[in-house]
């Protein structure tokens, strides 16, 4: 696993190819839509998903957990599918979870997926949170800088010689920093789409996660200009 | 052999035509009660054959009600047939109604069809489907005298075949005493066809008619003037040649095996049509109201010709067509046959086909099918068994037509011959699937859908889950499709996402005979504007393309081992094969022949596989995993459906050790469970198995969504419950020639039997060449994404010299933002200089976009 130093507002950050970052500094984990419990979502619908997407997510968590050892943790939104996500949680995947929060700084940023702060679980809920000259929060705001969101779950396709390949991504700019999905029944949006591509006018970055490592490409503005133009 | 009651012999008569044998034996079977399955070529009265006796029967015993129902893979048949078929019910006065319903008949007139049917009803297998889910549906079939099953050859062996399978059992248990009645044209085995027509799904069960063989088609061979192709499998160089037989002739069809190749044909054949004939287009990318038009343009004889793929297979009869031009190998002589068979539905006249080879082998491919249709050989696949994805649908429709017990569902599903033999365990998982999802691990018990009551009836949970089930019934799951628009004009077809993915703005393509420029996304449409230039991409589309069938592929390699063969050859691909046998040798008839070569400072080493070109893709990837593993360092390959060819920076050696049979075992499992190809499949079955819905009541979920969500489940699952029924389903349709791993099987099993002949030559071999030029997608070796992003990646920044605008780069050299247009610049070295300086104190981020350890 290499992950790869990018500088945001001064301060120097860890992306992860597992899909979270890591602010060393501060010894902070920052990861962003977990969506838990999104198959019991569907299911109470009717699609008979596999309810394996929760262990899942959180054992992708706890590995991240046993590798940067921080003290905080910051959930970016979005952390449970709906708002009645938490009551959902099986009792060995409940166990699980507060196993892994346990002994650290919980922040949990709202989301539109989860307005309402979890039953039942440590740690604090909050609309924003801000360290240094850092801004946390689930929807990237215009003309904001040194921040960190989610919601988009975005994604990129890099052309190869064998046709393009789709992975999530970081998407990041001088100003700020949109983290993947990082929950195993999160889907993606092309960071082409104008929903993503005006957050970054003068182009960014894309880091593609990697089975070891990020794949890296300058997503230059014309991107953008293509999918305004639609 | 019985005759004709009147009117019905006097109408013949009056016609001055007679009955044909077929026809009347046809009404034997039907008198004595008794199934029957009618092969005939085209043109033979086959259907009315099918009809006849359902039209004897409702004229001697006139009732109302459904009396027939007609069954047939396209809805336009369905359409076509109900018209044709009122000519002479109208011309006997035999008063009869006859109606389709398929997906395009409106709500309206679907209501009145069930409040009081009409005596003949065609539809498709979906429709049927989704009547048997009616709770009144008892009711609608009690009178029902007979099903014709048409195309029935195009139905049986896929899911679409599962699906009316089941129907088919399912009616029986309603309408005991029905007959049914199968047509189909000419096939290699049809005892798996009665079987599937079979109410006990044993073939001995149903009455085999076979109708005399029309005509022997006249086949010819059509080359390019001057020099024979050596590679290539477009077959444009020979198109002056096609373009003047579309000029000597009515109406031709010039059938091809890609749209990608319709497309260039098309186009290549308008730049020679000086005399501005009409020449039309026709392929299943394009939007139906294109193709509608194009039919009705060639049924109404105003084309001279129409450029088509598989899409125009099957179909109404439009009898004027003169000659069928097949443009590429053939890949299958029933294929072929079929295709023949589109020109000249008159029984009496031969049909007339030219077969144009792109290159060599395939012209040695086509002498062999040629052959195979004057032997009157046919290939064809054994039955496979029936998805366990249809099965899991078939049991929730079951259940909201009304309460059934296990039990006898089981019983019923076993009459169905794909399902015969079923077991109970995959029945049960099946069912245990259709209730809650059927994992291990039960979190869904107050979800479920179905629920059983104390006699242990299996009911559904609820209204919604009928109509969920509704919505979604059928097993035709397309691709992720992006609508083709004009800018400020109409829709112009669909093209597979991953092209357009692969597209940037200004990227020149072909489609829908059209040069276009694309201009960028709208949501799920590419806008494109019309091109005048540019070197276009022409969209290749996934699964389009028919694999060389293993039985022609053995004729072929009986050609090529057998020099007394060749004089039906044409002398250039004589010459060819005899420089092969002088400077190596001829690939065997069994046993494998294996080529090694340097060229161009690499090794080269070539397989003549003959298994197809998905199969040798397959092999190509184990191969070169097993070539890396031997220290060869593999570069690359590629696949025809010939060989599969493999570079490597050292010399192969030993090359035994790369064919040997446990190739296929846990290297293929591991690479086959992470592959596109098995991941397509477990989307395919999540959909029609109702894991994944295509449409939800009042919600649109975005298609795009939904081909994410398949592999991100797959994933989950397989690491979670690999033994899960969808899973296993998956694993079963790998096996069973839906993919081609059971061909790669043959290779190695030849190769270990009749031995593998290695030939170290100093250089490229005759045989070699077509491939070694073939243009196409050639993969990396081991074929990992990870590689080919990180290649990809190390590109980028080799081209900008690691000085891609980034980051605080970007915001502390504010003095210059890079307008559009210009992020391409070259950079002088002394600019890198200062700006190197200038980010002293952002630390240069190592592995950051090299592949550094």
């Amino acid at each position: 696993m290499i992950a790869a130093p990018i500088h945001l507002a001064g301060e120097r950050l860890m992306l992860d190819p597992a899909g979270h970052v890591a602010w060393p500094a501060q010894k902070l984990l920052a990861v962003s839509d977990l969506h838990l419990e999104k198959g019991s979502h569907f299911a109470a619908r009717g699609a008979m998903l596999p309810p394996y997407d929760t262990k899942e997510t959180l054992e992708r968590l706890g590995l991240a957990l046993r590798r940067w050892r921080p003290q905080r943790l910051v959930l970016l939104g979005d952390s449970f599918h709906d708002a009645t996500g938490c009551t959902r949680l099986s009792p060995g995947d409940a166990a699980l979870l507060l196993r892994l929060l346990g002994g650290i700084e919980v922040v949990w940023v709202l989301g539109n997926h989860d307005p309402a702060p979890p039953v039942g679980l440590p740690g604090i809920a909050v609309a924003e949170w801000r360290l240094e000259r850092l801004v946390f929060r689930h929807v990237a705001q215009p003309g904001a800088t040194g921040e960190l969101s989610g919601h988009f779950h975005p994604k990129a396709t890099m052309p190869t010689r064998a046709g393009g390949v789709t992975r999530p991504c970081f998407v990041a700019d001088a100003k700020r920093l949109l983290l993947p999905a990082f929950g195993a029944y999160t889907g993606g949006l092309d960071i082409a789409d104008p929903a993503i591509a005006r957050l970054f006018p003068r182009g960014g970055r894309a880091f593609l996660l990697g089975s070891g490592r990020l794949f890296s490409f300058p997503t230059g503005p014309l991107r953008h200009a293509a999918g305004a133009m639609a | 052999m019985g005759t004709l009651p009147e009117p019905f012999a006097g109408w013949f008569a009056g016609r001055g035509w007679a009955p044909r044998p077929h026809q009347l034996a046809l009404l034997d079977a039907a008198r004595r009660g008794e199934s029957a399955l009618l092969i005939a070529p085209t043109g033979g009265g086959k259907t009315l054959a099918g009809f006849l006796p359902s039209l004897v029967d409702l004229h001697a015993r006139p009732r109302p009600g459904l009396h027939t129902l007609y069954v047939s893979p396209l809805k336009a048949l369905a359409v076509d047939i109900a018209r044709n078929l009122m000519t002479p019910v109208e011309q006997m006065g035999l008063g009869l109604r006859i109606e389709t319903r398929t997906g395009d008949t409106p709500a309206n007139r679907r209501a009145r069809q069930r409040q009081d049917p009409p005596q003949i009803l065609l539809t498709t297998p979906e429709s049927l489907a989704l009547l048997l889910t009616l709770e009144d549906a008892p009711e609608l079939f009690a009178g029902l005298g007979a099903v014709v099953v048409d195309e029935i050859h195009a139905l049986a062996g896929t899911k679409r075949g599962d699906q009316l399978a089941l129907g088919l059992a399912r009616l029986a248990t309603l309408v005991p005493g029905m007959r049914r009645v199968g047509l189909s044209a000419t096939v290699a085995h049809p005892d798996p066809l009665r079987a599937y027509l079979s109410t006990t799904a044993r073939p001995d069960d149903v009455a085999l008619v076979v109708g005399a063989g029309g005509a022997e088609p006249q086949i010819d061979l059509l080359l390019p003037e001057g020099r024979l192709p050596w590679g290539g499998e477009m077959g444009l160089v020979t198109m002056p040649e096609v373009y003047r037989r579309i000029r000597e002739a009515g109406v031709t069809i010039v059938f091809v095996n890609t749209r990608a190749q319709a497309e260039l044909c098309f186009q290549a054949l308008w730049r020679l049509n000086d005399d501005n004939l009409p020449i039309g287009l026709h392929h299943g990318s394009l939007t139906v109201e294109q193709r509608r038009k194009v039919e009705a343009a060639m049924a109404a004889g105003k084309l001279r010709a129409v450029v088509a793929t598989a899409s125009l297979d099957l179909g109404i009869d439009w009898g004027a067509v003169d000659q069928v031009v097949q443009v590429g190998a053939p890949k299958g002589v029933a294929r072929l046959l079929q295709r023949i068979g589109r020109a000249n539905h008159r029984m009496d006249e031969p049909s007339r086909a030219v077969l144009v080879p792109a290159n060599r082998f395939e012209v040695v491919e086509c002498i062999a099918a040629r052959q195979a249709i004057g032997a009157q050989e046919l290939d064809g696949d054994p039955p496979r068994p029936g998805g366990l994805d249809v099965l899991c649908q078939h049991i929730l429709a079951v259940a909201v037509a009304g309460p059934f017990l296990p039990d006898d569902l089981y019983a019923e599903v076993r009459r169905a011959a794909p399902y015969s033999m079923l077991t109970r365990e995959n029945f049960d998982d099946a069912l245990r699937f259709v209730e809650d999802g059927g994992y291990a691990l039960s979190n869904y018990d107050r979800f479920r859908r179905l629920f059983r009551d104390a006699e242990g009836r299996v009911h559904v949970r609820s209204n919604a889950v009928a109509r969920q089930l509704r919505m979604n019934l059928g097993t035709i799951v397309d691709l992720p499709m992006l609508k083709v628009r004009l800018r400020g004009g109409p829709v112009l077809g669909e093209v597979e996402e991953w092209f357009v993915s692969s597209l940037t703005p200004g990227d020149a393509f072909i489609f829908a005979g059209q040069l276009l420029r694309f201009e960028g996304l709208d949501g799920l449409v590419a806008l494109c504007s019309r091109a005048s230039g540019g070197e276009p991409r022409v969209p290749v589309y996934g699964g389009s393309r028919m694999p060389l069938s293993t039985w022609l592929a053995a004729r072929v390699r009986g050609i090529l081992a057998d020099p007394k063969a060749w004089k039906h050859l044409p002398e250039p691909v004589q010459e060819w094969l005899r420089l092969q046998r002088h400077l190596s040798t001829l690939p065997p008839k069994d046993g494998l022949l294996v080529e090694t070569f340097p060229r161009g400072g690499k090794f080269f080493l070539l397989a003549y596989g003959f298994e197809g070109k998905l199969a040798h893709q397959t092999l190509g990837m184990l191969v070169t995993k097993r070539m890396e593993r031997l220290g060869m360092a593999p570069l690359g390959y590629l696949a025809t459906d010939y060989v599969m060819a493999a570079w490597s920076a050292f010399e192969p050696t030993g090359v035994e050790r790369l064919f040997e049979e446990d190739l296929l075992g846990e290297e293929l499992e591991e690479w086959m469970a992470d592959s596109s190809m098995l991941r397509r499949s477990f989307r395919n079955i999540a959909i029609v198995a109702g894991l994944i819905e295509k449409n939800h009541p009042n919600q649109e979920k975005s298609r795009r969504q939904m081909t994410m969500s398949a592999d991100l489940i797959y994933d989950v699952l397989r690491k979670h419950e690999p033994q899960h029924i969808l899973l296993r389903a998956t694993r079963q349709e790998a096996a069973t020639g839906l993919t081609d791993v059971a061909r790669i099987g043959l290779v190695l099993e030849r190769a270990r039997r009749g031995g593998i002949i290695h030939r170290a030559l100093d250089r490229v071999s005759p045989l070699a060449v077509p491939s070694l030029i073939e243009k196409g997608r050639e993969w990396v070796a081991g074929g990992a994404e990870d590689a080919l992003l990180a290649e990809a990646a190390a590109m980028v920044e080799e081209v900008t010299e690691g000085a891609e605008l980034f980051s605080e780069t970007l915001a502390e050299l504010t003095d210059h933002i890079p307008a559009r247009g210009d992020r391409d610049r070259v950079r002088r070295p002394r600019d890198r200089a200062r700006d190197n300086r200038r980010r002293l104190p952002w630390k240069a981020p190592k592995g950051l976009a090299t592949p550094t350890s």
